[in-house]
């Protein structure tokens, strides 16, 4: 069953640590955002107040989710100084350090997906249907459509990331059945479904990173013997292959815009072919 | 490489690999268009019904109109946050208000109408408008004693709790003294709300001492009437005039009612109004 479990020759050559690191960091990362905002209701210490979507943090750092206000603007609405400044702060920041950081460092529907699929390898599940990609991108137009056409947000009736990042925030009911139905839908229905092809806010940060400075690169992938472990695990496959393999490009960085730059691919790899580094650096041993 | 059977059917073998291509890239984008157009919809339709709140569910002081406030809110919560009372809540998924927006429910937790209104300081967006700066001028809501039949005071007792808790009280809520014909000898305090001193936190309904409150706090447009556009209210009219606009009526005698003011049909007493005077 040795096939089955991606990043063994990782751990053999690492340690489980070192075969784990950047998964290790990302899990601190998101349970660190969460805390700064459940602290103030759970303890009475007041970091983050609000929420990923709008957030004041110390009283003085504004953050706004920039999805949601440009659908607030195709809703007709513009919104206060406070938003905007928030919202630029935050396109700012993701649009220098990649967009999909968000999804892999910061979401918490990320833990839910990433255990969709782990389960997923472990019982050997191939099947299910899985939309294109590009859905995401459709829903994400679509949404704003929506929005222009009736003048509310009506994705936020149903997106599921808001309203579990709410539910835990806020404490209240109703998240569960939205973690279950997208926990099922990866496990049962498509790999990697929910984030990898449907979700606009991830097809968003997406869009925003597109240009931004950090990524990872398959410098070493002269090493790499073939063993497939960092499609296996990676969230977003297909944006590997032009860089470990040459194909359209001959840059050994990861381009693509889908890329969340999570790092499972350095930890999994036991041949250290990938490693995180800048937009500009070209260097490859192949 | 790839060769596709139909376009050698069709005789152009060359052609294989480029309709292979477009054809799976026109398949992608079809089924991709399709199931994010059904999601969308989806959204549409499940957001449909939160358009239209709940009589009971009241927002928070300057939100905007409620299809306004459904495009500006974004959700986040920091009004509920910043609410020293824990009035504000935010709708859960599921509810029948608009999951993540908030709300209050009078009954439960009315709203203080603090001085410097927290919640619209916190407001992020402007859905709670920062133009409202005086709590006075909020309208959450408009109180409306809609059941005459189990209000105390309607039924000649002298309750007046609902009046007596008002934060503007005597302006938003006022007793109109009427007789009490069940009796023929006492007063019945009628609790009345005036809606353009009105704020709609609720503080009435919380407080009614029934078991379900006969005065409940609604959206405005729940409960505002509307009259017709071309109507015109005669005493606004001559106020407004200096004087009657079809000028005085010719008086006709009405035999036995002579030395009695025009229009005083009462067979006795004198003609001093129909108000006694007193004052609660």
């Amino acid at each position: 069953m040795e096939t089955m479990r991606p990043g063994a020759e990782a751990v053999r050559v690492k340690g489980w640590f070192g075969a784990h690191r950047w998964l290790i960091l990302r899990r601190i990362s998101q349970l660190t955002v969460l805390a700064l905002f459940l602290s103030g209701p759970w303890f009475g210490v007041w970091i983050a107040k609000g929420n990923l979507v709008s957030s004041l943090t110390l009283g003085v750092l504004p953050l706004t989710d920039p999805y949601l206000f440009v659908q607030s603007l195709a809703a007709g609405f513009m919104p206060a100084a406070t938003a905007l400044i928030g919202a630029a702060i935050v396109v700012a920041f993701y649009a220098l350090f990649g967009g999909r950081l968000y999804c892999a460092w910061v979401c918490p529907v990320n833990a839910v997906t990433d255990a969709a699929a782990w389960l997923r390898r472990r019982l050997g599940l191939k099947s299910g249907r899985v939309p294109d990609a590009n859905t995401r991108y459709w829903v994400l137009a679509g949404s704003l459509l929506a929005a222009a056409a009736t003048s509310s947000l009506v994705w936020e009736a149903v997106n599921p990331v808001t309203i579990v990042q709410r539910s835990l925030i806020f404490g209240l009911g109703g998240s569960l059945a939205v973690v279950i139905a997208i926990f099922a839908y990866d496990l049962l229905v498509a790999s990697r479904g929910w984030c990898g092809h449907l979700c606009p806010m991830g097809a968003f940060y997406g869009l925003l990173g597109q240009k931004s400075l950090l990524r990872i690169t398959a410098d070493q992938r002269g090493a790499c013997d073939d063993c497939m472990d960092c499609f296996t695990v990676c969230p977003e496959p297909q944006v590997i292959r032009p860089a470990l393999k040459k194909a359209g490009q001959d840059s050994p960085l990861i381009l693509d815009r889908d890329c969340t730059n999570c790092g499972r691919c350095i930890d999994v790899c036991g041949r250290n072919v990938f490693h995180f580094t800048h937009r500009f650096d070209q260097r490859s041993d192949s | 490489m790839q060769t596709d059977p139909t376009a050698k059917l069709q005789g152009k073998p060359g052609a294989a690999p480029t309709s292979v291509a477009r054809r799976k890239f026109l398949n992608s984008i079809a089924a991709a268009a399709g199931t994010g157009c059904l999601l969308t919809l989806g959204a549409v339709m499940a957001g449909r019904p939160a358009a239209a709140n709940p009589a009971q569910a009241l927002r928070p002081p300057g939100a905007l109109a409620e299809e306004d406030f459904l495009a500006a809110c974004i959700r986040c919560g920091l009004c509920v946050r910043d609410c020293p009372y824990d009035t504000l809540k935010l709708a859960p998924f599921g509810d029948t208000v608009a999951n993540g927006t908030p709300f209050f429910t009078a009954r439960q937790v009315a709203c203080e109408m603090c001085d410097d209104i927290p919640c619209v300081k916190a407001c992020p967006t402007g859905a709670l408008t920062p133009k409202l700066n005086d709590i006075h001028e909020a309208k959450m809501g408009l109180a409306v004693l809609s059941d005459h039949e189990t209000c105390l005071n309607f039924l000649g007792l002298r309750c007046d709790v609902c009046y007596r808790v008002c934060p503007v009280i005597d302006q938003a809520i006022t007793l109109e003294n009427v007789h009490n014909q069940r009796s023929d000898r006492h007063a019945m305090l009628l609790p009345t709300v005036h809606s353009d001193h009105c704020t709609g936190c609720g503080k009435c309904e919380k407080a009614c001492v029934l078991p379900e409150p006969a005065i409940k706090v609604m959206p405005i447009s729940l409960a505002r009437g509307k009259l017709p556009e071309h109507y015109r209210k005669g005493w606004e009219e001559k106020a407004k005039h200096g004087g009657s606009l079809i000028g005085d009526q010719v008086e006709m005698p009405v035999r036995g009612m002579e030395g009695k003011a025009y229009g005083d049909s009462r067979v006795d007493g004198p003609a001093a109004g129909l108000n006694s005077g007193w004052k609660p």
